[in-house]
């Protein structure tokens, strides 16, 4: 793992948790949206917040289905859930919301489970081609569960 | 009743999501590092690459669909079951699922992190 790709999968975390938090904002200043004013959801696109959230998200996806071309899916998902926790810590020091004991306990739960997957190999070796077939040979298939 | 719908709706986001990121995981190992591919054949070669890969659209049509599943689930039920139900179940499918489908080791440190990632995510919305 280089540091380009964790700063890929910094962006994810990133992305994905304030992305988020702005539509929600967003949504809540546009307001309620009917079916009968439909169009309502279209303009709600020129509020900042929500334009910035959709930028962010697309930001997120870009950098998932890259995290997810040279990193295994069971590294990714764990290993971005750090946004959760980023969320909880602006929420208490940014935003002074009271954050309750089982919340911390979750920031606590969620921060041990990414340091458990980071600490092992992000990729599962498989050979794809004739050169890592002939690298591995028939023994590779021991990489596998 | 209501109960009932939304747990089946939690059911179809989790079914729809697993499978979303099982099929784009797929899709971008077929597609390679991108990073290097973007340095070796440019930017649109990297779009045109995924953008033309079966389970990339495969995977973005089952990722609508658990969207989808997200936006009836939360007229069925409450946020506070809807939400965490479906993020912290959907971390230990994809566990299964990749294990099954990706063939990725999943070994015990994996199986730790997903269950604590999950438990994590239901006190976080509890």
């Amino acid at each position: 793992m280089t540091f380009r790709k964790y700063l890929v999968l910094a962006g994810v975390a990133l992305c994905a948790s304030i992305g988020d938090s702005l539509l929600s904002r967003g949504m809540k200043q546009v307001g309620g949206i009917s079916l009968h004013h439909f169009s309502d959801l279209i303009l709600a696109v020129l509020n900042p917040s929500v334009a910035v959230g959709i930028l962010l998200l697309l930001g997120f996806f870009a950098s998932y289905m890259t995290a997810l071309s040279w990193a295994d899916l069971t590294y990714v998902l764990p290993a971005t859930s750090l946004g959760y926790v980023l969320l909880t810590l602006i929420a208490k020091f940014y935003l002074h919301e009271a954050v309750t004991t089982s919340r911390w306990i979750g920031v606590l739960l969620i921060s041990a489970g990414v340091g458990f997957v980071t600490r092992g190999p992000a990729l599962t070796r498989q050979p794809n081609t004739q050169s890592e077939q002939a690298q591995y040979g028939t023994a590779s298939a021991g990489n596998r569960p | 009743m209501k109960q009932t719908y939304a747990w089946g709706a939690i059911a179809a986001i989790v079914l729809a999501s697993t499978t979303g990121d099982v099929l784009l995981a797929r899709a971008m190992k077929q597609v390679g590092d991108v990073g290097a591919l973007w340095r070796q054949s440019g930017l649109w070669t990297v779009l045109a690459r995924v953008l033309r890969n079966p389970n990339f659209l495969l995977g973005v049509l089952a990722m609508t669909t658990a969207f989808y599943s997200l936006l009836f689930g939360l007229s069925w039920g409450d946020v506070s079951l809807i939400g965490p139900a479906s993020a912290s179940l959907t971390f230990v499918t994809n566990a299964v699922a990749a294990k099954i489908f990706l063939h990725e080791r999943v070994d015990r440190r994996r199986w730790m992190a997903a269950m604590l990632v999950a438990g994590g995510v239901v006190l976080l919305a509890a």
